[in-house]
């Protein structure tokens, strides 16, 4: 054991950085249990010697967990979570050090069911190694009843799955279905849950009958890009990660028709009622924030909220003038050719040409930016918004779950007080056994608050684990989508560059 | 000489400053204030004089054109109260910049139009022309009033029916004959051509305002991003910001520069070949009047009576189409060399300005780029 705890450490160190350094223990831990994981790509990372003050933070929720088995049941992992934080550990150099307890525990378990954090930081690397892309949209069917299928695709060699690298056929109503389940399981225990992308009836609509106009397929591509992300976002969660309906859906050829996403139905107005039965309950409940950390973090996400949504505002402009910019140019380009024509003096004809083409090739060029801006920048932007209205929702569960406890605990009390009152009062044959029945009540209440209670922590808990793990994603996706952006912008000008210095001579050329 | 021009205000007051040796003016240098009105008398007195008939009298410049600032200015006004202090300064900055930018372009007109005079052998003689550079006070020009205003639209309308009636008119001359038809066409293309330079430009402009937007935005997002953890961001967030002012202000001159040497060049083409236009009209009036004259003297020797005054008429006129033919011939072989020598300049120039451009976005984006993956 000693040995195998000595080596992971030794290959670590080899490893490029990592911004998470808490990637070392799972790496490590994983590392212990032999020849079942390949996903020894994984581990392409070091001890990140600084760390962030991040890592504090997970470090101790990490051994929080160290010493349970956690499998995916609930009340089971309720038990275990509950227990408080293990050995008080010197933050940061002692990754390794740690692993001893821990691997005591932990090379017992499967792969699936080890610690929540572990998979946590091994699928927070850099090098994920799962992928999955969404492609070749077909449209299938006819008329009204037609659909598109796409083909999702997922490369991987997580141990999971059955295969590294397979496909099957899905269609929007599919993605939608496994998101109610995932939104139906993890939702009220405080799990962020990547929403789907949404319903256009419109979009569909069109599709549908079959206008093969560039809306149509704009529309087609937009959907596959959201549903490419939407997957991702899922998939880098660890826990949805191995939840099996994520598993059916990425692997199983055949998936029952998720029939109550259709719009129109029973269920899709069952839906929209709920929806708003919550809105108004979310107004009435008044709940008092004892932890100034999540009261905080609201707010944080209310103003993130509001900003994003001028941002993408502010984004969607840009692409829409850009795509004005490019039209026009276009337009420009074909009057300067015919001006050019109708010149005739040589060189400035020819001169002249030459500044339609260079026009016309830089109209594509803007078209290129301004899609590059909006599938980059904009989508982007909208995503995360979406993505801030789920955590919103999180909170909102916190605050169900914690209304359920006072509610259970008032109704203790109330019963409390009927058994006082009911000690006082001189019926005695009927005394006894309403007096066992209400002990039998109070009991059952009593096991109810306190289970409302173990929730109410257990959800604040899962939250926070949650929104620091959101945030972490966030900057990341976030620096990656704008350097992104910033190259393409650079690659736009640097052909403009060429196009431009290729006219300079022509010009000079007119005399 | 050279009209040096500079100036401020509501109303647009130039000033014109002459350097000259020729021993016409009273000094060898000297400025007077004028306004724009003064300007289009200029040109309208030249325009109306018979002995320039066969020049092309160059196009009076456009009246300055400061609405569309000025709307924007008063818009912005209005809306101070929704955006933040930050967007708002640096709206207000680019609408100054703006203004200045008309202001510069009028400035040039205007000169230009001064400088095409004055390099003119005969029109630089005008007397008119003189006493615009050299008056000491106001011109106090009177302004077209309701009524002249009127017979100069009335003139115009016949002017148009007039061409149509003209062009049915055999022309003598090939040269003629080619330069109309080159002329027509091109001027139809150039005016398309303008147009959609036109709203090119402006959507650039468009584009360089959603930068500062943006960069507004993302200013107050980055404020929003605050502790150590979020450090990266921040930084992230900083640099986008500045990335898009600058960016912002880069497109912006694109944009305007793009506006003056290319939609400008168009546009004053487009009214150098209308007066060219008004030449070969001119000069078709004349044919027309020559040969109604050969047919009134023809009908004159018929009926036997006013023949030597028919003569004389008709002598008059064929005079003055021959030298109409001569001096235009010279004016628009002179016109198409300065039209290919502009065009080139400024094609040159437009070129060379975009990759100037270009080349600063990109080392800005660049250095950018780094400096995010680095962090």
């Amino acid at each position: 054991m000693a040995d195998s705890i000595r080596d992971p450490p030794a290959e670590n160190t080899d490893f490029q950085e990592l911004e998470d350094g808490e990637d070392l223990l799972s790496a490590a831990a994983r590392e212990s249990q032999p020849a079942s994981l390949p996903a020894v790509d994984i581990s392409t990372k070091s001890n990140g010697p600084k760390q962030e003050s991040l890592f504090d933070e997970d470090t101790e929720d990490l051994f929080a967990e160290a010493t349970e088995e956690v499998s995916l049941d609930s009340p089971e992992r309720d038990v275990l979570l509950s227990e408080g934080p293990s050995p008080a550990i010197t933050p940061i150099t002692p990754p390794i050090s740690v692993i001893s307890p821990r691997i005591g525990h932990a090379h017992d378990d499967m792969f699936t069911h080890s610690s929540f954090d572990e998979i946590e930081e091994e699928e927070g690397g850099d090098s994920f190694d799962i992928h999955i892309s969404v492609s070749d949209p077909e449209k299938v069917g006819d008329g009204m009843n037609a659909y598109m299928a796409y083909k999702v695709t997922t490369k991987t060699s997580v141990a999971l799955f059955k295969q590294r690298d397979f496909s099957v056929k899905r269609r929007f109503s599919d993605f939608l279905g496994l998101h109610s389940k995932l939104a139906s399981k993890y939702l009220h225990i405080g799990y962020i849950v990547p929403p789907a992308p949404e319903k256009s009836i419109v979009g569909m609509t069109k599709v549908k009958v079959g206008k093969e106009d560039q809306s149509s397929n704009e529309f087609v591509e937009k959907r596959r890009s959201a549903l490419e992300r939407y997957l991702m976002r899922t998939v880098k969660h660890p826990i949805l990660l191995k939840d099996p309906d994520v598993l059916q859906f990425l692997e199983s050829s055949e998936l029952p028709r998720a029939v109550n996403t259709q719009a129109l139905s029973s269920a899709g107005i069952l839906r929209m009622v709920n929806k708003a039965a919550e809105a108004v309950n979310k107004m009435t409940i008044k709940m008092n924030e004892s932890d100034a950390w999540f009261e905080e973090k609201q707010q944080h996400f209310e103003n993130l909220d509001a900003q994003l949504r001028k941002l993408h505002a502010s984004v969607e402009c840009l692409v829409c003038h850009r795509k004005e910019l490019s039209v026009n140019t276009a337009q420009f380009a074909k009057s300067a050719a015919m001006l050019g024509n109708s010149e005739d003096h040589t060189a400035l004809s020819r001169a002249l040409s030459q500044l339609a083409e260079v026009e016309e090739k830089i109209d594509q060029l803007h078209q290129d930016q301004a899609n590059a801006d909006f599938y980059l920048f904009s989508e982007l932007l909208g995503d995360y918004v979406r993505l801030i209205t789920a955590v919103k929702g999180v909170f909102d569960q916190r605050m169900k779950t914690w209304q359920k406890w006072q509610d259970s605990q008032m109704l203790l009390q109330k019963k409390r007080e009927a058994e006082a009152k009911l000690q006082f009062t001189n019926k005695p044959d009927k005394l006894q056994q309403t007096k066992d029945e209400i002990k039998e009540e109070i009991e059952e209440l009593e096991g109810k608050v306190q289970q409302g209670e173990r929730d109410f922590e257990q959800i604040s808990k899962t939250i926070r684990k949650e929104v620091s793990r959101f945030e972490k994603d966030r900057v990341k996706d976030f620096k990656m989508s704008i350097v992104k952006y910033l190259e393409s912008l650079v690659q736009t000008q640097q052909q403009l560059i060429k196009y431009w210095e290729a006219f300079l001579p022509e010009a000079k050329a007119i005399s | 000489d050279i009209p040096d021009a500079l100036c401020e205000r509501d109303k647009v007051k130039f000033t014109v400053h002459t350097k000259t040796t020729l021993s016409s003016f009273q000094k060898p240098d000297f400025s007077v204030p004028r306004q724009h009105e003064d300007f289009i008398w200029l040109h309208d007195t030249l325009v109306e004089t018979e002995d320039y008939a066969g020049l092309i009298i160059p196009p009076a410049p456009p009246k300055p054109d400061f609405e569309s600032p000025r709307e924007k200015m008063h818009k912005l006004g209005e809306g101070e109260a929704t955006m933040t202090k930050e967007e708002y300064t640096k709206m207000k900055q680019e609408l100054e910049a703006e203004y200045l930018a008309v202001f510069k372009k009028t400035v040039q007109v205007h000169e230009v139009f001064l400088q095409r005079l004055s390099s003119h052998p005969v029109l630089s003689k005008d007397r008119n022309f003189q006493i615009f550079l050299e008056y000491d006070q106001d011109l106090s020009v009177r302004r077209k009033n309701a009524k002249e205003m009127f017979g100069g639209f009335f003139k115009n309308m016949v002017k148009s029916a007039d061409e149509v009636l003209i062009a049915g008119v055999k022309e003598v001359d090939d040269f003629f004959e080619q330069e109309k038809t080159f002329l027509l066409d091109y001027f139809s293309k150039i005016k398309e051509a303008t147009a959609k330079a036109e709203k090119m430009t402006r959507s650039h402009k468009n584009i360089a305002d959603d930068y500062i937007r943006l960069s507004a935005t993302l200013n107050s997002l980055s404020a929003e991003e605050s502790t150590n953890y979020y450090f990266i961001k921040f930084c992230l967030k900083l640099f986008q910001n500045f990335l898009c002012v600058c960016l912002k202000k880069v497109e912006g001159r694109v944009a305007s520069d793009e506006e003056l040497k290319l939609t400008e060049l168009l546009r004053y083409y487009m009214r150098d070949i209308q007066a060219a236009k008004d030449l070969l009209y001119r000069r078709a009036r004349a044919l027309a009047d020559y040969e109604n004259s050969n047919k009134a003297l023809d009908k004159a020797r018929l009926k036997g009576k006013d023949v030597s005054q028919a003569e004389e008429h008709q002598k008059r006129c064929l005079q003055k189409f021959d030298t109409l033919s001569e001096s235009g011939k010279k004016e628009l072989t002179n016109f198409k060399a300065r039209r290919v020598v502009a065009f080139r300049k400024n094609l040159v120039e437009m070129a060379e300005l975009e990759v100037k451009h270009a080349k600063n976005n990109m080392t800005l984006l660049q250095g950018c780029i780094e400096l995010l993956s680095g962090n």
